[in-house]
């Protein structure tokens, strides 16, 4: 965070910068090591990664709805009237429209 | 190919996921039950057409995606993405973890810990429909920047600049959530 070189191959701004590409999985293996490495030195950018880590994981647990019972019941009952409709019209019902 | 019998079966565990995907896209759970009924209606009709094997879950949620788009959107049409070129990266890192506290990792948690169920939602449901939508499918859902860009047939690098600017935006919004409930400085 404060600018300084730790690390010959990447610095606090390059680290920062790749921190969501980090976080989400979508780097080289040999970038993922730079940025290893940087942090094993880095304070400030250890301390960014581990809240951006604690918000990722913040946004994913805390965005969960449970089903209503209704809503399963409804689609149990409308996939089985659309399987009735087929057996009577020999699986010609419905279309593949996706 | 996938064998329809077993489609109650195979697609079941998503459900939870889906509906509330479904709510995050509709803001409304009268269209979001209608749209996961209408999503798992159209899967089962196209099951057979699914290969067995490859993704399922990413398979379900490009029909939600469609039939969201093509039924709810032009319903629920909101002004294109904001201005965000004053929403600065690591947006809620610079206000609020970068405190010397020297407690080690306790204090992450420490710093985000006001944020409520709520909040989170309603912060992902304030975003622009793109924005909402692939910060869900990234956020949320875990899915990568490959499925993402499946899912919502877009390219790679738009993924990637949505979510770049999506989260920025989230963070926004979650830090605006504090300060109106007096949690977080202003500035």
């Amino acid at each position: 965070m404060n600018g300084d070189n730790y690390d010959s191959s990447i610095d606090c701004r390059e680290a920062l910068h790749r921190v969501y590409h980090f976080l989400d999985g979508e780097m080289t293996a040999e970038r993922r090591d730079q940025i290893a490495r940087h942090l094993e030195r880095c304070a400030p950018c250890l301390r960014a990664f581990g809240f951006e880590t604690e918000l990722r994981k913040l946004i994913a647990d805390k965005c969960r709805d449970e089903v209503p019972e209704g809503l399963r019941l409804r689609i149990a009952s409308a996939i089985d009237h659309e399987h009735k409709q087929r057996l009577k019209t020999g699986g010609m019902a419905g279309g593949t429209e996706l | 190919m996938a064998d329809q019998e077993n489609f109650a079966e195979d697609t079941s565990e998503f459900m939870g996921s889906l509906y509330t995907a479904a709510l995050r896209m509709t803001r409304n759970p009268s269209d979001a039950q209608d749209l996961v009924q209408e999503t798992y209606l159209k899967a089962y009709r196209g099951y057979a057409g699914f290969e067995a094997g490859t993704n399922l879950k990413a398979w379900l949620y490009r029909i939600l995606t469609n039939t969201f788009i093509n039924t709810y959107r032009s319903r629920a049409r909101r002004p294109e993405e904001t201005e965000l070129d004053d929403v600065e990266e690591l947006y809620l890192f610079r206000r609020l973890g970068n405190r010397e506290d020297g407690i080690g990792r306790s204090a992450e948690d420490e710093a985000l810990s006001w944020i409520t169920d709520d909040e989170v939602k309603a912060a992902l449901e304030s975003l622009s429909e793109s924005f909402r939508m692939t910060v869900l499918l990234a956020d949320v859902e875990g899915f990568s920047y490959k499925e993402i860009a499946e899912i919502m047939d877009v390219p790679i690098g738009t993924v990637m600049s949505r979510l770049h600017r999506g989260r920025r935006a989230l963070e926004k919004a979650l830090h605006d959530f504090g300060v109106a409930r007096g949690l977080v400085a202003a500035q």
